[in-house]
């Protein structure tokens, strides 16, 4: 089934081209936290791998000095360490329980000298196509410079996709947003609070980005609305005398069922900010934890203290001004959108991973290629807790999948078999809370019980 | 594959409390290619004994060596409810503080201490050097052979053993008696006690060689090392008529050049 098609039909796209074969290497695309970890734990399984990485150096979205990266001068961290570092390297105790986003940087370059990953990197390389070859088990990879070049093509045993997922904006569509004559940004464009500086500004977005913009314009611009399109659950950094993560992590160790562990959040929300439509907040409309919480506490403060307006939906812009769906008003000079990113992947077909026409991606495990099983996606959740102990475990999954094709491609091929037959649910724990765009969202525990389960099937297959 | 354990609410909920930590160190002249070594000293037992000989051997060879003491011991800052978790924190947090992935030795039950950590950082090697690894058989062969020392620690005083036990002969009265006066803190009662009853550490990540290091004489560590090196798919390599401490012993150059040669083999 190989033989018939493997050689020509490989050569067909690139004949003008030579195609280098890399042999059992992996190919990995990225060198953020995510494709960092790939590499480690690919190694440490024994895989040769290139990585290929567009910047010139690591760490991805959390390197400010790359033109892609999120983060604004003051980004921290709102998950804490233990929830937020790789489960087999720990972020240094004295660091603070919410690290500043240069820590992580920090923390990323020395995870990639300490494990000496960085020889298999290969900077200002850009990954520009990823093509299936022969019997769709192969890939051929073409790269070039990121400034430029004669771009090239290399042939590998698998690939496994980290090019992250926070840095193309998405723009939502508002009415009038084009004859809107003051300035408007994306939060991807915003970097310093000195952009805020005596401005009127309205912050469209109820995540933790747009908490944090919001926050920082209360403290710094003339006058700020926050714009949000429905309640949220605003937590504090701390609650029963841990960061909240971890309490929240206490509670379900300690087994409370879920509507106990809402009740006690709930309650301790009551019985200190109270009823936050007092504040002008509408009230949450769903369950907490059916979304991801946002981390708020201090947006909450500024509300309390006048220094944040909160206002409802963006209606429509007019020339100068904003209406928002309650009829109310409001004349911003500066619109900040914090509506989010959503992910790009401009080197492969779409039919690959699964994407149509909302964009996102439809995966195995919300990893694997459901069509190619030697293309992989790490990273690509949005996890209530930090990402990387779940791409961690990803990674480690797909090493020891490509392990399989490679001892026992026949035990291998009836897994997949098996795999591609199963449905494939939301690793959520409601599941209806994941449809409507948010599909990339995971609870932790539900997920890795799933990679777990995974793992332990791909042992019992050694 | 069996075993592993991805959900982790109790290390994400409860991470132990941060404490300074004594690290001692001795840097190779010259480029060194080779990776870090970690001595981590056991129970009772600080940094210092690994300055004595060891750190320095190990520099020599050209690897930069390292030694730590647990929470509670040495220099390090004190722990009195110090749990075995915390001394598994106090290793992972040293080891990925270094530059390179880390080679870990441990002595005694730091051993244990290190073979748990093993399961929490991917290091590149280890050495348990006469491991302890605990259990019930063992408190009660401790109890028949130094009952003096042993019953104080059942209720959470420090495990005090006698010069007999953890040096051979050949060491000199002096040196002995020095080496006895320089023991600070110790391990809490309550690590002492897990010391008896706990879990087998999980499965190492990474999949390190291991290495098991003793003396058959050693009367603390000595009958386990078999069964310890057998877990770990090999032998004990065996250095006779020396005592626990095998790092203060008089022949105390014989099991590092031995170790040092084992981590200079290729693929180690
Ligand atoms: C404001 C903000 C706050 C956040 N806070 C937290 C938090 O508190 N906790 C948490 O866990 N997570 C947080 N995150 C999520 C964060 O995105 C992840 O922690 C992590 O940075 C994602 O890493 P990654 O490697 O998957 O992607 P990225 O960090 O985006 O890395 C992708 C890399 O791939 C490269 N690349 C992309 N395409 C190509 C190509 N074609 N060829 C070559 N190279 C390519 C890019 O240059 C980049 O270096 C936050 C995100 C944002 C935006």
């Amino acid at each position: 089934m190989t033989d018939e098609c493997a050689a020509p039909a490989a050569r067909a796209p690139h004949d003008s081209r030579e195609v280098y074969d890399r042999g059992e290497a992996v190919c990995v695309i990225g060198a953020g936290g995510s494709g960092l970890n790939a590499i480690k734990n690919l190694r440490e399984a024994g895989f040769s791998v290139d990585c290929y990485e567009r910047e010139t150096g690591v760490g991805g979205a959390w390197n400010w000095r790359h033109d892609r990266s999120p983060v604004y001068a003051s980004t921290h961290l709102v998950t804490s360490k233990p929830l937020t570092q790789f489960p087999d390297f720990p972020m240094p105790d004295d660091w603070p329980d919410y690290p500043h986003h240069s820590q992580l940087l920090t923390y990323l370059e020395r995870y990639a000298d300490h494990f000496g990953l960085r020889e298999h990197i290969w900077f200002g390389t850009e990954v520009a196509r990823v093509e299936p070859v022969g019997d769709g088990r192969r890939w051929d990879v073409t790269i070039r410079g990121s400034r430029g070049g004669e771009p090239r093509t290399l042939r590998y045993a698998a690939v496994v996709v980290a090019a992250g997922h926070n840095w193309s904006p998405r723009w939502p569509s508002i009415p009038g947003l084009e004859e809107f004559r003051g300035q408007v940004l994306h939060a991807s464009a915003y970097s310093d609070a000195a952009q805020l500086r005596g401005r009127r500004v309205l912050v469209v977005g109820g995540g933790d980005t747009g908490c944090d913009i919001a926050v920082e314009a209360a403290q710094q611009a003339a006058r700020c609305w926050h714009s949000t399109r429905r309640g949220y659950w605003y937590l504090p950094r701390y609650a029963l005398g841990r960061p909240t993560d971890q309490a929240g992590e206490a509670l379900r160790w300690l087994r409370l069922p879920l509507w106990l562990r809402r009740w006690l959040f709930a309650r301790l929300l009551a019985v200190t900010v109270g009823d936050v439509t007092r504040l002008g907040l509408p009230r949450p409309d769903h369950k907490l934890y059916d979304r991801r919480p946002v981390t708020g506490g201090q947006l909450v403060d500024h509300l309390g203290q006048g220094s944040v307006t909160a206002v409802r939906e963006v209606a429509r812009f007019t020339g100068d001004g904003v209406e928002f769906t309650d009829g109310a008003t409001a004349e911003p000079d500066l619109v900040v959108l914090a509506t989010g990113y959503r992910p790009v992947f401009e080197f492969t077909d779409p039919e690959l991973l699964g994407i149509d026409s909302d964009g996102c991606p439809r995966l195995r495990l919300q990893l694997f290629s459901r069509t190619h099983p030697t293309l992989a996606v790490a990273g690509l959740v949005q996890p209530a807790g930090g990402l990387f102990p779940i791409v961690h475990w990803q990674t480690v999954t797909i090493a020891r999948w490509l392990r399989l094709w490679g001892s026992d491609p026949q035990r291998a091929a009836a897994l997949w078999a098996r795999r591609r037959r199963g449905s494939e649910r939301p690793y959520t724990r409601n599941r209806r809370a994941a449809s409507g765009g948010r599909r990339l969202d995971v609870d932790h525990v539900v997920y890795l019980r799933a990679l777990q389960r995974s793992l332990e099937e791909l042992g019992a297959a050694r | 594959m069996t075993g592993i354990r991805l959900v982790r609410q109790r290390e994400w909920a409860f991470p132990p409390a941060p404490v300074r930590r004594e690290v001692l160190s001795a840097t190779p002249t010259g480029a060194a290619d080779a990776p870090p070594v970690l001595f981590v000293a056991g129970f009772g037992q600080g940094a210092w004994v690994f300055a004595e000989h060891w750190l320095e051997r190990t520099a020599e060879r050209g690897f930069p060596a390292y030694a730590m003491s647990l929470r509670g011991h040495g220099e390090s800052g004190p722990a009195a409810k110090a749990t075995l978790r915390a001394y598994v924190h106090d290793v992972t947090q040293v080891a990925a503080s270094l530059p390179r992935q880390a080679v870990l030795v441990g002595h005694g039950a730091s051993a244990l201490v290190v073979a748990m950590a093993l399961a929490r950082y991917p290091a590149r090697a280890a050495v348990l050097v006469a491991p302890v690894f605990g259990g019930v058989g063992a408190a009660f062969s401790a109890l028949g052979r130094a009952p003096l020392g042993t019953v104080p620690a059942l209720f959470g005083r420090p495990l005090r053993l006698r010069r007999g036990l953890l040096l051979s002969r050949e060491v000199p009265a002096a040196d002995a008696r020095r080496y006895a006066a320089r023991r600070r803190g110790g391990a809490s009662g309550r690590a002492q006690w897990q010391l008896v009853a706990h879990r087998a550490p999980e499965e190492p990540v990474g999949n390190p060689p291991v290495l098991v290091v003793g003396s058959p004489d050693d009367r603390i560590a000595g009958r386990a090392l078999a069964a310890v090196a057998h877990r770990y798919g090999g032998a004990p390599l065996l250095f006779p008529g020396m005592g626990h401490d095998l790092m203060l012993d008089a022949r105390w150059q014989e099991p590092i050049d031995a170790i040092l040669d084992w981590l200079d083999k290729p693929g180690q």
